[in-house]
């Protein structure tokens, strides 16, 4: 009887192989950035003995006058208008708290949510009472960043209605370094499935609904049976992007939807990802023919 | 007893030649994983025998550690802990460390009890030493929890556990002041010894283990037991910086490898 047999091979690093240059200043923690004091210091950096000293691992990052540290991996830290994914662990008096990976819970406040039907009104008693019949503890919603506190906590609101509850997918949690900003998160795949990247490293994958329902304002959940071609696609999809971040690769709908075109020829192996050395060759070669944008591990400042 | 995994003898006396100005340096042999989830996993493997205190020729244990990221993996830094804000600092953040050393890690397969004296003991040194290290300043109302389990323990245990948090606490993206790097050091017959394995701690000298902060050279953490003649301090001292050094040059190449992947 024939058996597949997969044996672990230490990681080849895919920077060599991609070429991508390495110009990036590293620094870990107690390196001196720079003794220069014309420079304001940013996240990351603390000052000492009148030197510059970084208090993170990662790498500098100047922007004219201010410098930071960008840490290798850190938990979300949320910035004004990022769409997020969060999971509902509390329900209060007049807000909910989410968890989006970051150092606190965010809140979702009543008066940022909108209510079912998009009317606008002022929200009542009684509205505080049938909270917990919009959203449950354990619920997922998207959101975008409302407001960040002073102590880092994150505000979210729901105000349009491509924001809200979501219905039947997949979640897939990778680091937030690893998503990268772009102008919209919410993207339609050809393959037949929809995804949406939060920027706080959860990535929801769905079913592309065959009808938009707009009225629905998101609090209604499709709980039609899915097909098993959507299952498949979902599965597959689900597998490339976990492959994508164990090679350190940005995640962007473009990379994604490459990643799944050179998956194709394979069979779906689930519940694991595609094997390392198979990826490593399926995205050598797609970054090498395909794109021109070289996959960095640093976000740029979007553009 | 310990496996024989076989040592590399310098072949030098141990009082003269060896590198650290008349301290007798060992090098110790870490392997520090992080796995899945919260708990740091040290061991240390030790390359020679139990070595008798009045020394043969210098084993060398080579250093060695890696830092496999899992995925989410991190030493976390907790949201605001619910129901017990009675403990939530509000300018700064908690730090709370928990030692727990596994029933296989002696000679002797012993189970330990969770809350027993020497994990507290130990716990709160480490909580000190990571106090001093981390900017607290910049997590209010959180609290960093980290775990550490002993796996092997071949004396220099508290060492172990502060170089493997500290490569945890960096891997988690939290802002500390710099390294912390920590080693132990005694007194034998006349010579400051570094890196101190179970059976010369064992043999009852003074020994002290030391937490340093290499680039500035501050001291998070000197706690020594027993008595030692001030004279000897000095050297005692000095030897126990200089390994912590060593580890530092050590942890400092492992990160910037880590990084640049």
């Amino acid at each position: 009887m024939a058996m597949e047999m997969r044996l672990p091979v230490a990681r080849k690093p895919l920077s060599e192989r991609l070429g991508r240059d390495t110009k990036k200043h590293l620094v870990v923690p107690g390196d001196t950035i720079t003794t220069d004091t014309g420079f304001m210091r940013g996240h990351g950096t603390y000052m000492g003995e009148e030197k510059l000293i970084a208090s993170v691992a990662g790498s500098v990052e100047r922007v004219n006058k201010l410098i930071c540290v960008k840490a290798l991996k850190t938990r979300y830290i949320g910035e004004v208008g990022d769409i997020v994914v969060g999971r509902i662990t509390e329900v209060q008096q007049k807000r909910w708290k989410v968890e989006t990976n970051s150092r606190l819970d965010s809140v979702l406040l009543l008066s940022s949510m909108n209510l079912p039907g998009g009317e606008l009104r002022r929200r009542s008693a009684e509205d505080e009472l049938a909270m917990r019949g919009f959203l449950q503890e354990g619920d997922l919603i998207s959101a975008e960043v409302q407001a960040v506190f002073s102590d880092g906590a994150v505000s979210l609101h729901t105000r349009s209605l491509k924001y809200g509850k979501l219905g039947q997918g997949v979640l897939v949690q990778v680091s937030p370094s690893l998503v990268k900003r772009q102008k919209t998160h919410f993207h339609d795949l050809p393959c037949g499935a929809s995804v949406i990247l939060g920027n706080n490293g959860f990535i929801w994958i769905y079913p592309t609904p065959e009808h938009k329902e707009e009225e629905a304002g998101g609090f209604i959940a499709n709980l039609e049976p899915v097909s098993l071609a959507d299952r498949e696609v979902i599965s597959r999809l689900r597998n490339c992007i976990i492959s994508l971040v164990t090679q350190r690769m940005m995640l962007y709908d473009t990379s994604i939807l490459y990643c799944y075109e050179a998956s194709l020829p394979h069979q779906v192996l689930s519940p694991g990802p595609l094997p390392s050395s198979l990826i490593c060759e399926l995205l050598c070669c797609l970054f090498r023919d395909n794109m021109h944008i070289s996959p960095i591990l640093s976000q740029h400042p979007s553009v | 007893m310990f496996v024989n995994l076989g040592w590399q003898g310098m072949g030098q006396g141990w009082t003269q030649g060896s590198q650290l100005k008349g301290a007798r340096g060992r090098h110790m042999q870490d392997r520090e994983r992080k796995t899945g989830g919260f708990v740091l996993e040290v061991t240390q493997l030790p390359l020679a025998e139990a070595l008798k205190v009045e020394g043969e020729a210098d084993p060398q244990r080579t250093v060695e550690c890696e830092l496999e990221g899992v995925g989410l993996a991190h030493v976390s830094v907790l949201f605001q802990i619910r129901g017990s804000r009675a403990r939530a600092l509000p300018d700064r953040a908690l730090v709370n460390c928990q030692y727990s050393s596994a029933t296989f890690s002696t000679g002797e397969r012993k189970r330990r009890p969770h809350g027993d004296r020497k994990s507290c003991e130990m716990g709160l040194q480490l909580r000190q030493t990571f106090e001093a290290a981390i900017l607290t300043q910049l997590h209010p109302r959180s609290q960093i929890d980290i775990y550490v389990q002993v796996l092997q323990a071949d004396g220099g245990t508290y060492a172990a556990c502060v170089n493997a948090a500290t490569l945890a606490v960096l891997d988690a993206g939290i802002p500390m002041r710099d390294f912390v790097c920590a080693c132990s050091a005694g007194f034998v017959d006349g010579t400051a010894l570094a890196d101190l394995s179970h059976v010369e701690e064992a043999a009852g000298g003074p020994q002290l283990a030391l937490a340093l902060l290499p680039a500035s050279g501050q001291i998070a953490l000197l706690e020594m037991d027993a008595r030692l003649h001030e004279d000897h301090l000095e050297r005692v001292l000095e030897a126990a910086a200089q390994a912590a050094r060593d580890v530092h040059t050590l942890l400092d190449r492992v990160v910037r490898q880590h990084v640049r992947e």
